[in-house]
C-alpha cells in the first residue's frame, strides 16, 4: 500500500515536472527559447546556423519532433514556407497549428524592413511581409522575448512567473549588452559591406552600415558569374570594406569577388552556432561585432 | 543679493529647460528618424478586402521534347497487364505535359482542404487530388477524405512535377497505372516519440488500377503502410517503410493480340494484393542542400493476384507471382545542377493458367522476359521556380525491342510556394 501510493506520488511529481517541449525553428529562436525557459523548458532546433532556414526539408525527424510539441517558435513571414507548414499538417498536432497559441511567429512582434512595394517572382525570392531576418537587430530580439515569455507563461501557468522572471532578468541582461555592443560598434558606422543574400539587412540597418552590393542577383538566385562580373565593376567605382558571407553561404562566390575586389571575406555567425564562439545569443552578437570590427580600420 | 540668486536660478532653470527641451527635440528626431527607416507598421500579410481569404494557388506548367525509337502509340510493359492509365513515353516530338492547378488553404480550426487538377494536353481536365485533412484531431492522428494521392511507397504521395526523371519508374507503371489515387479515406497516426514512426490504413473504391472500378458497396480497395525514419548526424535523414496493399477487381479487362495477330480481350476477377518496400536517405555537407547533395531511393514491389482470367469471354483459374523493382540516386554537383541515374526491372515471375493459356493466345501475360530500363538525366534550376532537365532512357519495357529515348522537358513553377517534401 504504502509502495503504491509511493509509486502514484512519483508519477505525479514527474507529471507535474514535465517541462514545456519547444520545437524552434531556427537556432536563434532556440536559444532565445533555453534563455526564457530554462530547465522548465525542453527546447529542440530544426536547423543548424550552417543550414540555409530557406531551404530546409521536412524531414521525419521534424515531423516527429512536431508531433510532440507544446510550441513551435518560428520566424514567420514565409521564411519556413517550404517546410513549417508540412510540419504542421503531417504531424498530427493539434497544438502548433496556425492561430493556435501553440504556434509563434517572432516576425508577428515586430516591424519589419524592407517591405516589397510589389511583390513578383520576377525580382527573386521575395517576401511579401518583408525581410524575415530579422534576429540580427538586438531591439528585435529584446521585442521577442518579451511576447516569447508571455506565449510561454501561458501555455504553461504553473511556470508563469518562472517565465516573466527569467524574461526580466535576460532583458536587463541583454539591453546592457546591446548598450556596449552600440558603442564597439561605432567604427562601423557607414562602412561599406557586400552581402551574399539579404539575410544581414537588420544587422546593417542596426550599425549604420552601408550595403555596397549582395552576390545573390536577386534574393534566393544563386550568385551567377555574369551578376558577379557586373559586380566588380560597380564596386571599382565606390570599393567596399569588407564581403560579408554567413556561415551557411556556400564561400566561393564570396572569395571569387573578394580576390578581385581586393578586400577581404568576413565570415559572420549569422546565427547561434555560426561559429565557435556564437554558442548563445550573446556570444553571437559579440563574435559577428568583433569580425567587423578587425576589418574596420 | 536675493534677486540676483533668484535671477541666476531662473536663468539656470530656463537653459536647463531650454536644454531639456532640445534633448528631447533631438531624441525625437532621432526616433522619428528610426521609425522612418523601418518599415511601415505591419499591414495585414494580405489584402483586407473580401479576396483576403483566398486560397494558395498554384499553377504548374509542365512540356516535353522527345526524340523516340519506338512508337509510344504501341507502349506496354511485356508481362505485365495493361493498367488503362498514363504510363507511355510522352508524344514524339514536342507536347505538352499536364499542367496542374493547385489550390490549398486551410478551410476552418479543423479542415484543410486541397485541389489539384490537372489539364491534360488533350484537353481533358482531371482531378488529380481534392481532399480534405483534419487539423486538430490532435494524438498524432490526420484523417484524410476525398481523392488523393495514397500514401504507399516512397513516390506515391510525390507530385508528378515533383520527381526526378520525367517518368514513373517501371513497378509503378506495371503495379499501380504510374501512381494509387483513389478515393477514399485515410487515417494516419504518428507516434509519440524521437524517431519518426508512421502508420496509417486507407480504404477506398478501387477506382482504378489494380482496382477495376466496380459497381458495389464497401471498399474495393485497401492499404496499410508504415514508415521510420530520422537523422544521422546533421548530414543525413533517411526513411525506410513497408506496405501492404489489396485489391479485388471484378473483370479488370484489356484488348489485345495473340500471337496470330487476332484480338483478344482478357479480363481478371480475384484478389490483387502487393507489398513494397521503400527506402530513402538524402546527404548534404551539414545538411545544407543549396550547394551540394545526394538523394538515394529505392523500392521493392512484390505482387499477388489470384482468381480468375476471361480468355474471349470464357474463365479459368488465373494466379500470379510478380516482383519489381527501381534503384536510383540524383547529385546536385553544384548550385543548380543535378545529375541522376536510374536502374529499375520487372520480373515476369509464376504466371499460371488454368486452361493452360499459352503464349500463342496471350504473348503479354505469358512470356519469361524480364523488363528493363537505364535512365540517365541532368537537370538545371535557375531558381526553385524553375527547372529543365534532359534524360536519355534506354527503354526495354517491351520484349525484344529496346526504345531510345531523349527527352528534354520543363517544369515551372508559378504562384504560391511549393513544399519542401522529403
Amino acid at each position: 500500500m504504502r509502495l503504491l501510493l509511493a509509486l502514484v506520488l512519483a508519477v505525479a511529481a514527474l507529471q507535474s515536472q514535465a517541462a514545456l517541449n519547444i520545437l524552434a525553428c531556427e537556432p536563434e529562436w532556440g536559444a532565445l527559447a533555453k534563455e526564457l525557459g530554462g530547465d522548465k523548458a525542453n527546447v529542440y532546433v530544426a536547423t543548424t546556423a550552417l543550414q540555409d532556414p530557406h531551404r530546409v526539408e521536412a524531414r521525419p525527424s521534424l515531423i516527429a519532433r512536431a508531433r510532440n510539441a507544446d510550441l513551435m517558435v518560428c520566424t514567420g513571414a514565409q521564411l519556413e514556407i517550404g517546410w513549417a507548414p508540412l510540419l504542421q499538417t503531417q504531424s498530427g498536432n493539434a497544438k502548433i497549428q496556425v492561430g493556435q497559441p501553440g504556434y509563434f511567429e517572432a516576425s508577428s512582434a515586430v516591424s519589419l524592413i524592407e517591405k516589397p512595394g510589389t511583390v513578383d517572382r520576377s525580382l527573386g525570392d521575395v517576401h511579401p511581409q518583408g525581410n524575415p531576418h530579422m534576429h540580427l537587430d538586438p531591439r528585435n530580439i529584446a521585442t521577442v522575448a518579451g511576447a516569447l515569455a508571455e506565449r510561454m507563461a501561458s501555455l504553461d501557468a504553473s511556470q508563469a512567473a518562472y517565465y516573466r522572471g527569467r524574461a526580466q532578468e535576460f532583458l536587463a541582461r541583454w539591453k546592457e549588452a546591446a548598450a556596449r555592443w552600440e558603442k564597439q560598434a561605432a567604427p562601423l558606422k557607414g562602412m561599406p559591406v557586400v552581402v551574399y543574400h539579404k539575410d544581414l539587412s537588420y544587422l546593417l540597418n542596426w550599425l549604420g552600415m552601408r550595403e555596397a552590393g549582395a552576390l545573390e542577383p536577386k534574393p534566393g538566385i544563386p550568385p551567377s558569374t555574369a551578376h558577379l562580373t557586373e559586380l566588380v565593376e560597380t564596386l571599382k567605382r565606390s570599393p567596399p570594406k569588407a564581403v560579408i558571407r554567413s556561415a551557411y553561404n556556400d564561400p566561393r562566390p564570396a572569395e571569387w569577388l573578394a580576390e578581385r575586389a581586393k578586400v577581404p571575406v568576413v565570415l559572420v555567425p549569422y546565427t547561434v552556432g555560426g561559429t565557435d564562439r556564437a554558442k548563445d545569443l550573446f556570444g553571437l552578437y559579440e563574435d559577428t561585432i568583433s569580425r567587423l570590427l578587425a576589418v574596420a580600420s | 543679493m536675493h534677486r540676483k540668486l533668484l535671477c541666476a536660478v531662473a536663468i539656470a532653470m530656463a537653459a536647463d529647460a531650454a536644454l531639456a527641451q532640445e534633448s528631447e527635440l533631438e531624441q525625437l528626431k532621432r526616433r522619428v528618424e528610426e521609425l522612418e527607416k523601418r518599415a511601415p507598421a505591419p499591414a495585414p500579410a494580405r489584402g483586407a478586402g473580401t479576396n483576403a481569404f483566398n486560397p494558395d494557388i498554384s499553377v504548374i506548367l509542365q512540356g516535353t521534347a522527345a526524340r523516340l525509337s519506338q512508337d509510344p502509340s504501341d507502349y506496354q510493359i511485356t508481362g505485365f497487364a495493361p493498367t488503362g492509365s498514363e504510363g507511355a513515353p510522352p508524344r514524339r516530338g514536342f507536347s505538352l505535359g499536364e499542367s496542374e492547378l493547385v489550390i490549398t488553404s486551410n478551410i476552418d480550426p479543423y479542415f484543410r482542404g486541397q485541389l489539384v487538377a490537372a489539364l491534360t494536353p488533350d484537353n481533358a481536365l482531371e482531378v488529380e487530388e481534392a481532399f480534405f485533412q483534419t487539423l486538430a484531431l490532435g494524438k498524432g492522428l490526420t484523417l484524410k477524405g476525398g481523392r488523393f494521392l495514397s500514401s504507399i511507397g516512397y513516390q506515391n504521395p510525390i507530385h508528378q512535377h515533383a520527381w526526378d526523371f520525367q517518368d514513373a519508374p517501371l513497378p509503378y507503371k506495371a503495379f499501380l497505372g504510374g501512381r494509387l489515387n483513389d478515393d477514399g479515406v485515410q487515417l494516419k497516426w504518428i507516434a509519440p516519440a524521437d524517431l519518426f514512426v508512421e502508420l496509417g490504413a486507407e480504404a477506398g473504391r478501387g477506382r482504378t488500377f489494380p482496382g477495376s472500378d466496380p459497381n458495389r458497396n464497401g471498399a474495393g480497395l485497401w492499404t496499410l503502410f508504415g514508415h521510420v525514419g530520422g537523422d544521422i548526424g546533421d548530414s543525413t535523414a533517411w526513411r525506410a517503410g513497408v506496405s501492404y496493399l489489396r485489391a479485388s477487381p471484378t473483370d479488370r479487362a484489356f484488348d489485345d493480340f495473340d500471337a496470330a495477330g487476332n484480338p483478344v480481350t482478357q479480363g481478371f476477377s480475384g484478389r490483387s494484393s502487393m507489398w513494397i518496400a521503400d527506402f530513402i536517405a538524402k546527404w548534404a555537407p551539414n545538411g545544407n542542400a543549396s550547394v551540394t547533395n545526394l538523394k538515394l531511393q529505392g523500392e521493392y514491389f512484390r505482387r499477388t493476384e489470384d482468381g480468375t482470367l476471361s480468355y474471349n469471354g470464357a474463365p479459368g483459374d488465373y494466379s500470379s507471382r510478380q516482383s519489381g523493382w527501381y534503384a536510383q540516386t540524383v547529385y546536385q554537383f553544384m548550385p543548380r545542377w543535378r545529375a541522376g541515374y536510374r536502374y529499375d526491372r520487372l520480373s515476369h515471375g509464376s504466371v499460371s493458367s488454368g486452361v493452360g493459356l499459352t503464349a500463342a493466345e496471350s504473348p503479354l501475360l505469358f512470356t519469361d522476359y524480364n523488363p528493363s530500363r537505364n535512365t540517365l538525366m541532368v537537370d538545371w534550376s535557375l531558381s526553385e521556380f524553375s527547372r529543365f532537365r534532359l534524360q536519355l532512357a534506354a527503354d526495354k519495357s517491351r520484349a525484344g525491342v529496346t526504345d531510345n529515348q531523349v527527352l528534354l522537358q520543363y517544369i515551372l513553377s508559378l504562384g504560391a510556394h511549393g513544399a519542401h517534401t522529403f
